[in-house]
C-alpha cells in the first residue's frame, strides 16, 4: 500500500531526556564513538490509492497541527515511502 | 454552583476532583469527552491521568476530543477552566495556554509533596490565597517540564501570568521554576501539582503540624465558587 512517512524531532535547543538516557547507556556499554543521541518519531500513514499532491498536502497539514507540537517539536520530513516495502 | 469534571479515556483523578468540588461546597457534574454537552456548568476541571496512554504527546489526543470544541469556545468566553497535570497538558495542546510540557529533565517519574508559591491570586482559581502565599500540593508526573520560547516566557513573567512557581526545589526542570500559568483573563489556569489531593484532613500532604493534614488544595475550588457566585 502507498505510504507517506512523517518524521518529527524534538526541537534542537530543547533537552531530550529520553535521548540523554540512551546516550548514557551507550557510553556505559563502551560505545563511546556516539557522543549524543536524540529520539524522534516516525509516522507511517497508509493511503488507499495513489499518493497525490493533495494527499501530501493533507499529510503536511496534520504533521504540523496534530502529529507534532510546534512549541516543542519540528517536522523534519513528509515524503512518500519508496514503493518496495513499508518502512524502506 | 455546578462544576463539571470531564472524564477522558485514561483519566485517573476525575473522581478525586469531583470529591474535592463537593468538599468545597459545590455540585460536581460528570462530563464525558465524547459528547458535545457541557450541561450548563459554571466551571470546568480537566483532571489528571494518562489520557490515551500519553500516546502521541501527553494530552494531545484528548485535546482533540469532541467536548473540547465546547470547552475551547466556553473558555474563550470567560468560563473558568482548571487543568490539572494531564489537564494542563491538554490546555497547552489546545492552545488555551502557551508553551509546552516535556519529560522531566532527570528522566524519572516524580511524586512528592511539593511547595509552590501562589504568585498571582487574581485568577478565578486562586482568589482565596494571599499573594505569594506558599502552599503544599502533591505532585506526580513524568512529563511536567514546562517550556516555552524566550518571548513567551518574557510575556508570562511581564504580564504576571506565572500563577504558581516551585519553591525549595525544581522537581522536573521547568523553565523559571514554573508550576502553573494562566491566560490574560485569569479564567483558564493550568498547573502540574494536584490540588484535588489536598482537600481533606487525613488524606492530604504532610505538613509540619501533622501527617497528611495538608488542605491547601481546597481553596482552588472555594476560589472559583466565590468567583462565580459574585
Amino acid at each position: 500500500m502507498p505510504t507517506i512517512v512523517v518524521e518529527v524531532m524534538p526541537k534542537a535547543e530543547l533537552l531530550d531526556p529520553a535521548g540523554k538516557a540512551v546516550s548514557g547507556a551507550l557510553a556505559r556499554l563502551g560505545h563511546t564513538v556516539f557522543t549524543s543521541v536524540r529520539i524522534g518519531k516516525r509516522f507511517e500513514l497508509t493511503v488507499d490509492g495513489p499518493v497525490t499532491e493533495a494527499t501530501l498536502a493533507e499529510a503536511r497539514m496534520i504533521a504540523e497541527e496534530m502529529l507534532s507540537n510546534q512549541v516543542i517539536e519540528d517536522v523534519i520530513s513528509v515524503h512518500e515511502a519508496p514503493a518496495v516495502g513499508v518502512g524502506a | 454552583m455546578r462544576i463539571g469534571v470531564i472524564t477522558f479515556p485514561g483519566s485517573l483523578d476525575d473522581r478525586d476532583a469531583q470529591r474535592a468540588i463537593r468538599l468545597a461546597g459545590a455540585e460536581p457534574v460528570a462530563l464525558w469527552h465524547g459528547e458535545h454537552d457541557l450541561k450548563k456548568v459554571d466551571a470546568i476541571v480537566l483532571p489528571g491521568g494518562f489520557s490515551y496512554g500519553d500516546y502521541l504527546r501527553c494530552g494531545a489526543i484528548a485535546s482533540h476530543s469532541p467536548i473540547m470544541a465546547e470547552v475551547i469556545d466556553a473558555a474563550n468566553k470567560g468560563l473558568p477552566v482548571l487543568g490539572i497535570c494531564n489537564g494542563f497538558q491538554m490546555l497547552v495542546e489546545a492552545h488555551l495556554l502557551p508553551g509546552g510540557l516535556i519529560r522531566n529533565d532527570h528522566g524519572r517519574f516524580v511524586r512528592r509533596d511539593q511547595m509552590i508559591r501562589v504568585e498571582n491570586n487574581r485568577t478565578d482559581w486562586t482568589s482565596a490565597f494571599d499573594e505569594n502565599e506558599e502552599i503544599v500540593i502533591p505532585l506526580k508526573n513524568g512529563e511536567g517540564g514546562y517550556i516555552a520560547d524566550e518571548a513567551t516566557l518574557d510575556r508570562l513573567e511581564g504580564d504576571g501570568l506565572v500563577t504558581f512557581r516551585y519553591v525549595g526545589m525544581n522537581p522536573n526542570g521547568s523553565l523559571n521554576d514554573i508550576a502553573g500559568i494562566s491566560n490574560e483573563r485569569g479564567n483558564v489556569v493550568g498547573l502540574m501539582p494536584h490540588p484535588e489531593h489536598a482537600v481533606e484532613r487525613g488524606f492530604g500532604p504532610n505538613t509540619n503540624k501533622a501527617m497528611r493534614s495538608g488542605m491547601d488544595g481546597l481553596r482552588f475550588f472555594t476560589s472559583v465558587i466565590a468567583r462565580v457566585l459574585v
